[in-house]
């Protein structure tokens, strides 16, 4: 017990009490300055703009290729299911190097995406893949589809079946999936770094931002936003264990 | 009709973004023969950048695995005040920027930090020295042994383990001989999710390591140097290396996961 805590506050707690009292040593007044300066808020919108886009498209995306992957029988599901998790496996600078081979500037497709936004949102999106299809996955796998059918033969439609049954029963899972990965989108740097370009104002994320700060020594600059990013972590956090309580509810009531 | 639009979508959907991408990699590493991509390799610095990333796995892996069991035994067992308090912490380092990981060290260590001139004084060099980059990584590998233990141990429930006590085992004996071999699929889940986060990491040791090449340069490091000055034939290899680790990885998830499961 005392190990955990020890552990904890050393390797955790520390450095965040480190990082906060950083930024806010020169008061509130010099923070908010330093945290609203052009280039901040310009990374700060980049990166909740392109993390907003690539949760909606994973919202989407992801629970299609649940379905698909639950539901669906064809000879590319065991396959489908195996390369799913990959993003998790491969180091998030080789993940963004991937995209370069292909859609980089010598790529054989002629699409060149490299250093514009698009960029961005394309490597979130292949490193957030994973997240909603695992956490809506298992929860499909489980669902009872007596109920689908009783509401078939009822005479209720496919859309009318997926919005009434299925859906209320996926939608925590696609939440914390969403959640989840907005977190990963939010901080992402090594699958960005290489095909963004890192041009401020146009292509330069939040994490980038953090980083360039640090290596020309404005502290301030860095530690400013990344404790707006750490609040954002708090606040997705705080969404994920929400969304945990409420479905465990009956759970724990048993 | 519909079902084949869905498989569609998802099809299309793997293809472009991951898969398509992924085999371009190989592609582009094998382009110019196998000399130069032998030469890149074998480049003392490549070289030195493999140990260093290993290196730092062998530490940080074993760490985490410990401080996983053990943390998982007290969020599940030991009903404690805070609980839930610890639980969110761990969690912490899936929802947090690595580079803001790194610039929290940063400011720990630096040589204005809190500690700094402390280790400074005593000669022992943390910030851009294999130090920092162990603590880094295990920052950002910390919650998944925890992650995996929780469930099983919950599921588990504790009464094997009571039985055991009331039998006389001592805490030790009930650990090695009844906890530990229900929960070991989930340790070993966790493990090879720990290793594959420590090979992979590149935002916080970024921030940590100073970037000096063939001292504190990891391979991740080593791909993004390679790529910058030009030689995407050895920013490639060592990609394909770390991918294939990764393939091994995936490989090992597939099979233990039904283990886990049943």
């Amino acid at each position: 017990m005392g190990f955990v805590t020890t552990f904890l506050s050393i390797v955790v707690l520390l450095p965040i009490a480190a990082l906060v009292w950083t930024s806010g040593k020169h008061g509130w007044h010099e923070f908010w300055t330093v945290v609203s300066a052009p280039e901040a808020v310009a990374a700060l919108k980049l990166t909740l703009g392109a993390a907003v886009i690539v949760s909606a498209l994973n919202a989407v995306l992801g629970t299609i290729t649940a379905w698909v992957l639950v539901r669906d029988d064809f000879a590319g599901t065991r396959l489908m299911n195996a390369v799913i998790d990959l993003p998790f496996a491969l180091p998030t600078v080789v993940g963004g190097l991937t995209l370069l081979a292909l859609y980089g500037p010598s790529s054989p497709l002629g699409v060149n995406i490299a250093f514009t936004r698009t960029a961005i949102v394309l490597a979130l999106l292949f490193e957030t893949l994973p997240f909603v299809v695992r956490t809506v996955q298992p929860v499909l796998h489980e669902l009872d589809r007596e109920s689908e059918e009783a509401a078939r033969s009822l005479g209720a439609g496919e859309v009318r079946v997926f919005r009434s049954i299925v859906l209320p029963n996926i939608l925590p899972g696609i939440l914390s999936g969403v959640a989840l990965a907005f977190a990963r989108a939010v901080g992402e740097i090594g699958s960005i770094v290489l095909i963004s370009g890192n041009l401020p104002f146009k292509t330069e994320v939040a994490a980038v931002f953090v980083f360039n700060h640090i290596q020309s020594g404005d502290q301030n600059g860095a530690s400013a936003v990344a404790v707006v990013m750490l609040l954002i972590s708090f606040l997705l956090l705080l969404v994920i264990g929400g969304v945990r309580y409420l479905t465990t509810r009956h759970e724990r009531r048993a | 009709m519909r079902r084949f639009g869905l498989r569609a979508i998802a099809v299309f959907y793997l293809l472009t973004v991951l898969l398509g991408p992924l085999s371009m990699v190989f592609y582009r590493a094998f382009k110019s023969g196998l000399h130069p991509l032998w030469t890149s390799l074998s480049d003392p610095n490549t070289i030195h950048a493999f140990k260093l990333t290993l290196e730092i796995t062998a530490i940080a892996v074993p760490v985490n695995t410990v401080f996983g069991i053990i943390c998982a035994l007290a969020i599940v067992r030991r009903r404690f005040p805070g609980a839930g308090i610890v639980n969110a912490i761990v969690d912490l380092p899936l929802a947090l920027s690595p580079v803001v990981v790194g610039l929290m060290l940063f400011l720990l260590y630096g040589r204005t930090g809190w500690f700094g001139s402390f280790f400074q004084d005593h000669g022992i060099q943390i910030l851009f020295a294999t130090p920092a980059m162990v603590i880094a990584t295990i920052f950002v590998s910390l919650p998944f042994v925890a992650r995996e233990v929780v469930p099983t141990l919950r599921e588990l429930g504790d009464e094997q383990e009571q039985a055991a006590h009331t039998l006389g085992a001592s805490g030790w004996q009930t650990f090695w001989r009844v906890t530990l071999p229900s929960i070991r699929w989930a340790v070993v889940y966790g493990v090879v999710l720990t290793t594959a986060r420590c090979l992979g990491e590149y935002g916080a040791v970024a921030v940590v390591s100073g970037h000096i090449e063939g001292k504190t340069e990891t391979a991740t490091l080593r791909v993004q140097d390679y790529y910058e000055n030009f030689n995407q034939t050895g920013s490639y290899g060592i990609a394909i290396v770390l991918a294939a680790i990764s393939v091994i990885v995936l490989l090992a998830m597939t099979i233990i996961r039904p283990k886990e499961a049943t």
